[in-house]
């Protein structure tokens, strides 16, 4: 075992120990030549990734990939403000819930996208019309949708009618267990792609950035 | 046993005591369909308790399915505790802001007074009516929200799992107001005539909660709520996956268990065997968009794969249908049952010589 896979074996076993403290101890024991984009690159993502595979094949628990993504949040705030010209250059991005006042699925996304460097719009529970507003006010370029119920994912299609009305070309990245449980979903309300987890969003945004450029 | 025809309390009944009844009994678990049927808004029909008792009893003798279900909608509770309902057009109203804002607000949250509060008297009203038009002949099915898995709609999902994992005396707290809730809120439907309680639990799931959590929680909050619900009563998992808590779910003093759809059918059948009836596992969200074909063949492949010996109530995965999910596959479901559904199991459905 090489000396990164060991950082991240102790990186995964801090996150679901959901121990703050040996987390930090490995952030803090990457070596001088790791770069705070690099830790997130190399050691922050992939755990997440992984923890977020765990989620979906049954292994682990949402509330494990939950306390993992704040734990890593708080983490990399520390190492990239907000304003760090390290966070990463992107589309603009806007998150948000749809109708719902069910948050988690959007704290999780947007603690994975914060831990991965990114900065986006963060929206809170808006309605079609309010949200179609602000995207267009925005000039927003990736927009991510998170639901729980399937109403709030079927009203997906009446956002991307509004968008495309006001001709707004805007991707659409979408999660929730409506999506979970019926894999066309996504696709029957007009997104560009859907995320079964939390941590498929960062691989879902790169490629949408490949291929702007 | 193979009676020609039983009641629809006898059925379920005989597979709950792990014997094969006449059919394999069915759980259409509709409510806002009554409101279809009565051609009224979701908000109206849940206005007073007689749309209720007339939409479930249309329901009933539309579909010939095994039960009456007296559960209104989720947030029913958090509106016994002040909070703010909201109504859609096309779906199960939804519970508003949080009611817990702040840690203090959990200090002085009070238990609701069942009896007292208009949202929770409509509910017992429509169960008396229920109990009025059927009797013993079909069981009526009532609802309660786990003292565990009531905090998401209280605080929100993830300030809960926060409170859960950062301030255990707090939770501990929480956890007091919302069983002497739950005990009071299930009795009270019991006493109106309810069959049995449904315990909803989506959070003691393995989709939620790690088994070492469920046990310090979960596990512990159900043992000591279900001991004093003065009923029959079943956990439902509303879509979460719980294989691998099968036997700690059994040792809570359940008699059935509601499982997901992600879930092999067999292995749960086999986990629970003689000791919980299974209630499932048909996908609801996918049922929206299924032939009529499709909805016989699934509901085959279920019959084929945990109905022999009882012990098997067919339904769909979560515990309530979605509003889209037309008449015609509902009808096609009962059909498919009544059909495949007949003890013995024919040959084509169980695969026996």
């Amino acid at each position: 075992m090489d000396d990164r896979d060991k950082m991240l074996n102790a990186f995964e076993r801090a996150l679901l120990d959901v121990d703050r403290l040996a987390a930090r101890q490995v952030m803090e024991q990457r070596g001088r030549d790791m770069r705070p984009i690099r830790f997130v690159e190399k050691v922050v993502l992939p755990v997440l990734e992984q923890l977020g595979a765990g989620w979906q094949d049954g292994s682990l628990a949402l509330s494990q990939v939950y306390m993992a993504g704040r734990i890593c949040e708080e983490l990399i705030d520390e190492m990239l403000p907000p304003a760090d010209p390290s966070r990463k250059n992107q589309p603009r991005m806007a998150i948000c819930i749809l109708e719902d006042h069910h948050a988690l699925g959007k704290v999780m996304v947007y603690a994975v996208l914060r831990s991965g460097g990114f900065d986006l719009l963060d929206y809170g529970v808006v309605g079609v019309d309010d949200l179609v507003a602000r995207v267009q006010a925005d000039r927003v370029e990736v927009l991510l949708i998170s639901v729980l119920m399937l109403p709030s994912a079927l009203k997906i299609k009446s956002v991307r009618q509004k968008l495309m009305d006001r001709g707004c070309d805007v991707t659409l990245i979408v999660g929730g267990a409506p999506f979970r449980f019926d894999d066309q979903l996504w696709q029957m309300v007009g997104a560009n792609v859907m995320c079964e987890n939390a941590s498929d969003v960062v691989p879902a945004i790169e490629k949408i950035m490949e291929e702007k450029t | 046993m193979n009676q020609v025809s039983m009641t629809a309390m006898q059925r379920v009944l005989t597979t709950l005591g792990h014997r094969e009844p006449d059919r394999v009994p069915f759980f259409l678990l509709l409510t806002l369909h009554g409101a279809k049927e009565l051609g009224l808004s979701i908000k109206t029909y849940f206005s007073t308790p007689e749309h209720v008792v007339e939409g479930q009893m249309r329901l009933l003798a539309k579909y010939r399915h095994d039960c009456l279900y007296s559960f209104f909608y989720a947030p029913v509770e958090i509106e016994a505790f002040g909070g703010e309902v909201m109504f859609m057009d096309d779906g199960p109203p939804n519970s508003g802001e949080p009611v817990i804002k702040t840690h203090q607000d959990i200090r002085s949250l009070t238990v609701p007074d069942v009896e007292n509060t208009p949202c929770l008297a409509r509910v017992l009203a429509a169960t008396r009516g229920l109990r009025d038009r059927v009797r013993d002949q079909v069981p009526i099915i009532g609802v309660v929200m786990s003292p565990f898995s009531l905090p998401v709609m209280q605080m929100g999902f993830d300030r809960y799992l926060d409170l859960m994992f950062e301030q255990p005396d707090l939770f501990s707290h929480l956890m007091k107001i919302n069983q002497a809730f739950c005990i009071q809120w299930a009795n009270a439907q019991l006493a109106a005539g309810a069959t049995a309680i449904c315990y909803f639990d989506p959070v003691s799931s393995t989709t939620i909660t790690t088994r070492k959590m469920y046990l310090k929680t979960g596990f512990e909050v159900a043992c000591q709520t279900l001991a004093q619900i003065n009923g029959p009563t079943a956990t439902h998992m509303a879509s979460g996956r719980c294989l691998p808590i099968l036997q700690d779910i059994a040792g809570t003093g359940t008699a059935a268990v509601g499982v997901s759809c992600l879930e092999d059918i067999r292995a749960v059948k086999a986990a629970c065997k003689n000791k919980l009836t299974v209630i499932g596992n048909l996908n609801g969200i996918e049922m929206r968009r299924w032939s009529v074909e499709q909805a016989e063949n699934h509901v085959k492949d279920l019959i084929a794969k945990a109905g022999a010996g009882g012990g098997f109530i067919l339904s769909d995965n979560h515990g309530e249908i979605p509003f889209q999910v037309p008449d015609e596959v509902l009808m096609a479901i009962s059909d498919s049952v009544h059909r495949w559904g007949k003890y013995p199991l024919p040959t084509d459905v169980s695969g026996k010589e």
